[in-house]
């Protein structure tokens, strides 16, 4: 039963990575932008959510409707000012801006709020747990961090998938320079999707806090793992990260059952196998593989 | 007939490599531009300039009466230009109605709603919920051309829509560029051709190097002019490119 156990808590814990990732895999799927300030956006969600939380008051989940479209704000305002200038300089130029607003954050977090590790305020949610059967009891916040991931992902998708809005950005992410030709806007379109992705960190962020502790610097940590959930699942599919979330998850639980030791590295072995066998992920979307074909052709 | 598309002096540049030299051109409207020339004369970086993929570096560009040169292209399809790229360009991963949306992101009026599309292009009407990939090199260009139509364009710009194609493919994509254009939409197409492109259009224009060698009405050329203009023979040894 402990295996079971391990199993379940190991893929609540892969929808809270997929969380983290899916805004990853969003603004490398569209701007090709592997933004590596992406954990520390996250981080910077759970402050903020301690800020608020503690100034009004309240439990954390009620300040969401003021964090996430602050957040939102946030990644508009990064993508006009910083990310999209420097895409116009090639493609290392991405890299180094967002190494630099990542160094960045974390100093200044570390400035204004010590390297003391902080926990959010969860309300009630944060203690109360159910059962399954009679020894296997699942924490209620990690069941609603699975949920929401879960929803976050079938709401991207039908964004992607039905909307106009969608329709522009899969073009975009297909043929930039086209996309342009054929009337797109292309710098709002980037700006929704920056924002959309680091609303959704900051989404991310509030979970880390309220389930375990956050610190200045715990950003690169949470990119790793949003990056290995990214590079498992597929680049460009959405349900591909939730899957790889979940592989990491489950790999991190199990192996950490056996020895607690191993378990972080498990989870970058289990990495470093996928990209060697399958370098594509486990789920590569039919668009990355047919754009493959086209350079190809 | 009145002016529609007005290019004076156009200068375009690929980093220090220049492609067009002071080039200028005027289309009537509801006319068919053919423009011909050897490869690298500058076609496909003309019409990228007219649809505002390529900056100008000097000379204009207006329409209408209106001064495009420096408008961003979503601002020109709202205007009425419209590209239908070299090489199609479609989006792989869209089926073929999501690629005629996109195209009609900007468009400039709702003269082309999905079913007259359709109705224009019955090869592809069956094909509309298939990814773009999928299709054959003809029903391909069919979509690129529909998903220009969907901007509701009143110049179309059509960059080697023959090319690779079986010839009774190319023979109906013409008719089809024949029904738009007594629907009153102007046509500027390039095509190697030669014979096709002086049948089905009213004004050649021929570039040489970046520069425009022959510009005139169809029927006062002869094939002879235009082959010698295309390969150069009547150039003075002072126009070649530096």
């Amino acid at each position: 039963m402990t295996w079971v156990n391990a199993v379940i808590q190991g893929l609540l814990l892969g929808g809270q990575y997929a969380l983290i990732a899916c805004g990853l895999s969003l603004t490398f799927g569209v701007m090709r932008i592997v933004n590596l300030a992406h954990g520390d956006l996250a981080v910077c969600g759970a402050y903020l959510g301690l800020v608020l939380s503690t100034a009004l008051g309240v439990p954390v989940w009620i300040t969401l409707p003021l964090l996430l479209p602050a957040a939102f704000a946030a990644g508009v305002l990064l993508q006009v000012t910083l990310f999209g200038r420097a895409l116009r300089h090639g493609v290392l130029a991405p890299v180094l801006v967002t190494f630099g607003l990542s160094v960045m954050i974390e100093n200044l977090l570390q400035e204004a709020a010590t390297s003391d590790p902080r926990g959010l305020n969860g309300g009630a949610l944060a203690l109360a747990s159910f059962r399954i059967g009679s020894q296997i009891t699942v924490s209620w916040l990690f069941m609603t961090a699975f949920l929401t991931a879960c929803a976050v992902l079938s709401g991207l998708q039908l964004l992607l998938s039905r909307t106009s809005w969608g329709r522009q950005v899969r073009a975009t992410a297909d043929d930039l320079d086209t996309a342009r030709l054929v009337g797109i806007r292309v710098r709002p379109l980037f700006a929704t999707v920056a924002g959309i992705a680091v609303a959704t960190a900051a989404l991310a962020g509030v979970f880390i806090g309220t389930i375990g502790t956050f610190d200045p610097y715990q950003g690169t940590n949470v990119l790793i793992f949003a990056f290995e959930a990214v590079v498992i699942g597929g680049l460009g599919s959405l349900w591909g990260t939730l899957v790889g979330g979940m592989a990491l998850g489950v790999t991190q639980v199990v192996v950490g059952q056996v020895n607690e030791a191993y378990a972080v590295l498990a989870v970058h072995l289990l990495f470093l196998a996928v990209l060697a066998v399958r370098p594509n992920g486990l789920f590569a979307s039919h668009q990355a593989a047919s754009q493959q074909l086209g350079a190809l052709g | 007939m009145t002016t529609l598309l007005e290019v004076t002096g156009l200068e375009v540049f690929y980093g220090d490599f220049q492609a067009l030299f002071g080039v200028s051109l005027s289309v009537a409207q509801g006319g068919a531009t053919a423009l011909v020339g050897a490869n690298g004369a500058g076609k496909t970086t003309l019409l990228r300039a007219i649809a505002g993929a390529q900056p100008a570096a000097r000379g204009s560009i207006s329409y209408r009466d209106q001064n495009l040169t420096t408008a961003p292209p979503y601002q020109r399809i709202a205007q009425g230009i419209a590209l239908v790229p070299e090489g199609r360009k479609l989006f792989p991963s869209l089926t073929v109605e999501e690629n005629i949306q996109v195209g009609a992101a900007a468009a400039a009026s709702k003269q082309w709603p999905l079913d007259r599309i359709y109705e224009t292009f019955p090869m592809i009407a069956r094909r509309r919920g298939q990814r773009a990939s999928t299709l054959s090199g003809g029903e391909q260009q069919a979509v690129a051309i529909a998903r220009a139509l969907a901007a509701a364009p009143t110049l179309l710009l059509l960059d080697e829509i023959s090319l690779g194609l079986a010839p009774l493919i190319v023979e109906a994509l013409y008719q089809t560029l024949a029904e738009l254009r007594q629907a009153g939409t102007t046509l500027v197409i390039v095509e190697q051709d030669l014979r096709r492109a002086m049948d089905s259009c009213d004004d050649l224009v021929c570039l040489l190097e970046g520069r425009v060698a022959l510009a005139a009405p169809v029927p006062a050329l002869t094939r002879d002019q235009v082959v010698a203009a295309y390969f150069g023979e009547t150039a003075t040894s002072g126009e070649t490119a530096t």
